[in-house]
């Protein structure tokens, strides 16, 4: 492989790695919050123990997040340096503010996990706010780098020289308000589906307890609010993204021919040699309705554009409509689940819509991963959309084979030891449980 | 003062506090590597103690200094990057695997119990990140990170990286030493295990500094006339700094030594830094040749400005609450959460 390929599949492998860490680094601060606060303010011990529970597991699942972010930030000078020794100056700032809101992350992490015998209670949950705050502002910052990529702003090229540098200009780029928001509110998806497969998985196998009672329907109501805003969200940048970015809003929707009266295309091979989608459903006129409310609007495709400049198309297409299909039968689901329990007024624990729980935890991170490929795959061959090519921007440097695959074993082995550690800890909670209730009684009145 | 060089003092500063908060971070790893004896055990959980809640805080030290870098410098950046791949690559690989095994153990330890590999990974890469970043800053120092320098040895390579490599990870061993007599002033012969292990790293300390500056003199001619010309004051310093802190260290006054060692990390970077201004990496870039934009170094200026008006706040909260004079004595129970965590049984 050459250099720019394993560059960008070592970059690629650490992206998602860290991004699975990253999304319940800014989530679960607000699952925990919240559930110590209910705790506090009930007096209710439950509640209690749930959030120390998830601080428990938010410590591990923390500093891999954090170490695999250390690897990003080198990462961006040792494989790509023609990127950085050009955009540094222009993007720095959103960077640096991130570098502040993780180091808040950081310090009140310390302090939550730590303090659970040394701080009295309000302090304890007091210190879980600036958390919370900061993982979302983290989250926001560094978004903002990866939206200027896509529609970068805040400078002026003269003579190849970069003048006129405007960082506020470049951090709030035109991406930055759809590609933001989007991102925010999917790590709250993310969070709240995966926390609730993990109380799923714990009914159907019949562990059901006053924890799994409080954990699931709080972790739903995340899910439920924070999927009915990415629906929004998601809908505000494909309509950006069309705009925009029109060769990758044509490969999400498999668009070969520009033509009035698009239709929507659901599902379906793309064939990028012959110029056309098979065995794709096609609903007519519905594409151009969707992005303009009018049925016979036209719509650039593909072949508006030269295939130098075209992405690989069917790995924006699988991945775009991933991330929309799941998105939308995960939105399906948390609707079901809140109709069921209003109705019921109290958890809906049917076996099947339980299972249903436990499969969407992990569908929820596909589609966010699904989410990630369509973005950096779609604004291929660019780095610097219609700027700086991909292939301008990686190094060098002679060692990037051997350091890609130690990286690989390296992801390989901190995420299968979490995943060990993660169901080791919850299976000696349940035994501690079960163990008689006077063993457990604290040692002071 | 121009802005290049005061941003250039702010990523000195994040150097700076990432070499004493995080270089200490690494001589825990290293102690823990080599505990032994009656106490080993003790040892050990003394290093835990002192790491577990403000290890990660420290690190971000490193990433700040980065982004400071890249956002001020960014052809600096860029430069690093490419010709110190694999220096950097290996301090990567030794940070993560650091952090992972000493959170996997601390994290771990109440699901699984006692897992024998985090511990020797643990201090195995603690020992890797200081070592390479410490011949890395060599290459930096001797002018060899230029893309205008071909063949030979690679600047990370040469005797005096490889001594500055070594100097580095005792110099972080033997802060960590005596923070940890800080730490356990409670527990006299757990004091004195550190006390005896300051020592000794004090004694490798000093002899591989004195190596540096005689390699430096008959190697390096441009370094050593750096150093002795406007790094000189630094450079007394932190020669008349070194025996006061082994002093403090033989007649156990642990905080005296704790602020000498940090001093001694200091002076080294200073001089080094002072010495080779107005060159960020020589030969090839200044401050002002590889600054960015005014704008952009007035802003970063600005967010650290409003950063910092939150972080420091912060940083002496979570220090005061882990590090404070009493810190080792938690609230009484009956005041804090866990009182009121009785292990939920229905």
């Amino acid at each position: 492989m050459d250099n720019v390929t394993l560059a960008r599949a070592t970059m690629g492998t650490s992206l998602a790695f860290h991004i699975v860490f990253a999304v319940l680094g800014v989530g679960m601060p607000l699952l925990m919050s919240v559930a110590e606060a209910i705790g506090l303010r009930r007096g209710d011990r439950f509640w209690l123990a749930l959030a120390r529970r998830w601080s428990k597991a938010f410590g591990l699942i923390f500093a891999i997040g954090a170490v695999s972010g250390t690897v990003l930030t080198f990462e961006l000078g040792l494989l790509w340096p023609g990127f950085m020794g050009f955009s540094g100056s222009i993007i720095g700032l959103p960077f640096s503010a991130e570098g502040f809101a993780f180091f808040i992350e950081a310090i009140f992490v310390g302090i939550y996990l730590y303090g659970w015998d040394r701080l009295r209670p309000l302090a304890h949950w007091l210190s879980s706010i600036p958390i919370v705050i900061s993982g979302a502002a983290s989250s926001l910052f560094v978004v903002m780098t990866n939206a200027w990529m896509n529609s970068p702003a805040g400078f002026q090229l003269v003579n190849g020289r970069i003048t006129h540098v405007d960082p506020l200009a470049a951090a709030l780029n035109p991406s930055t308000p759809t590609e933001d928001l989007h991102m925010l509110v999917s790590a709250y998806v993310v969070t709240g589906f995966a926390v609730a497969a993990v109380y799923a998985a714990g009914f159907l196998r019949g562990h059901g307890d006053a924890l799994h009672r409080r954990a699931l329907p709080l972790a739903m109501l995340m899910a439920v609010l924070a999927a009915g805003l990415a629906g929004i969200t998601g809908d505000a940048s494909a309509r950006f993204v069309a705009g925009n970015q029109p060769i990758k809003f044509a490969a999400q929707e498999a668009q070969f021919q520009t033509q009035p009266g698009a239709p929507l295309h659901i599902g379906g091979i793309p064939l990028p040699s012959q110029r056309k989608t098979i065995l794709a459903v096609e609903i007519p006129h519905l594409l151009s309705w969707l992005l303009t409310f009018r049925t016979d609007a036209t719509v650039r495709g593909l072949d508006a554009f030269p295939p130098s400049l075209w992405p690989n198309i069917p790995v924006v297409r699988w991945s775009f409509e991933s991330m929309s299909f799941l998105g939308i039968l995960l939105g399906l689901l948390s609707l079901l689940y809140w109709y069921l329990a209003i109705r019921r007024r109290a958890p809906p624990l049917f076996p099947r819509l339980l299972s249903a729980l436990v499969v969407a935890g992990p569908a929820a991170v596909l589609a966010m991963e699904a989410g990630w490929f369509d973005t950096e795959f779609g604004r291929q061959p660019w780095i610097i959309y219609n700027l700086m090519p991909t292939a301008a921007a990686a190094t060098s440097a002679s060692a990037l084979g051997p350091t890609f695959i130690v990286f690989i074993l390296i992801y390989v082995a901190l995420g299968a030891t979490l995943v060990w550690l993660l169901l080791a800890f919850a299976a000696r909670e349940r035994a501690r449980q079960a163990a008689p209730a006077t063993a457990a009684r604290p040692r002071s009145a | 003062m121009t802005l290049a060089t005061a941003v250039a003092g702010l990523l000195w500063l994040a150097i700076s506090a990432y070499a004493v908060l995080g270089g200490a971070d690494f001589g825990g790893g290293f102690w823990d590597l080599l505990a032994g004896g009656p106490r080993r055990q003790r040892q050990r959980d003394a290093i835990a103690g002192a790491m577990g809640p403000v290890w990660e805080a420290n690190n971000v030290w490193m990433i700040f200094g980065m982004v400071v870098c890249f956002t001020a410098f960014p052809a600096v950046f860029a430069t690093l990057g490419r010709l110190l791949y694999v220096p950097f690559t290996i301090v990567l690989i030794g940070i993560v695997l650091r952090g992972a095994a000493f959170a996997f153990r601390a994290h771990g330890r109440e699901a699984v119990g006692e897992v024998p590999v985090w511990g020797p990974i643990f201090g195995a890469a603690s020992i890797l990140a200081p070592a390479f970043l410490g011949a890395a800053a060599a290459a930096i120092a001797t002018g060899r990170v230029s893309p205008h320098i071909h063949g030979g040895v690679p600047g990370w390579l040469t005797p005096i990286a490889i001594d500055l490599g070594l100097l580095a990870v005792s110099l972080c061993a033997y802060l960590a030493a005596t923070y940890l007599m800080v730490e356990t002033e409670a527990d006299p012969e757990l004091q004195a295990d550190f006390r005896r292990r300051a020592l000794a790293a004090a004694i490798v300390s000093g002899a591989l500094a004195v190596l540096a500056l005689i390699l430096a003199y008959a190697q390096w001619p441009a370094l050593w006339d750096r150093l002795s010309g406007q790094g000189l004051p630094l450079l007394l310093l932190a020669l008349v700094n070194g025996p006061i802190a082994l002093i403090a260290v033989l007649t156990t006054h642990p905080r005296i030594a704790r602020l000498a060692v940090a001093g001694q990390m200091l002076f080294v970077l200073w001089a080094w830094a002072v010495g080779q201004w107005p060159y960020i990496l020589p030969p090839d870039y200044t401050l002002s040749n590889s600054a960015g934009p005014d704008v952009t170094l007035r802003g970063l200026l600005i967010i650290v400005a409003f950063g910092m008006v939150i972080l420091l706040p912060s940083l002496f909260l979570l220090f005061r609450i882990f590090k404070g004079r009493n810190s080792a004595e938690p609230e009484p129970d009956s005041f804090t959460l866990s009182s009121r965590l009785t292990t939920p049984s229905s």
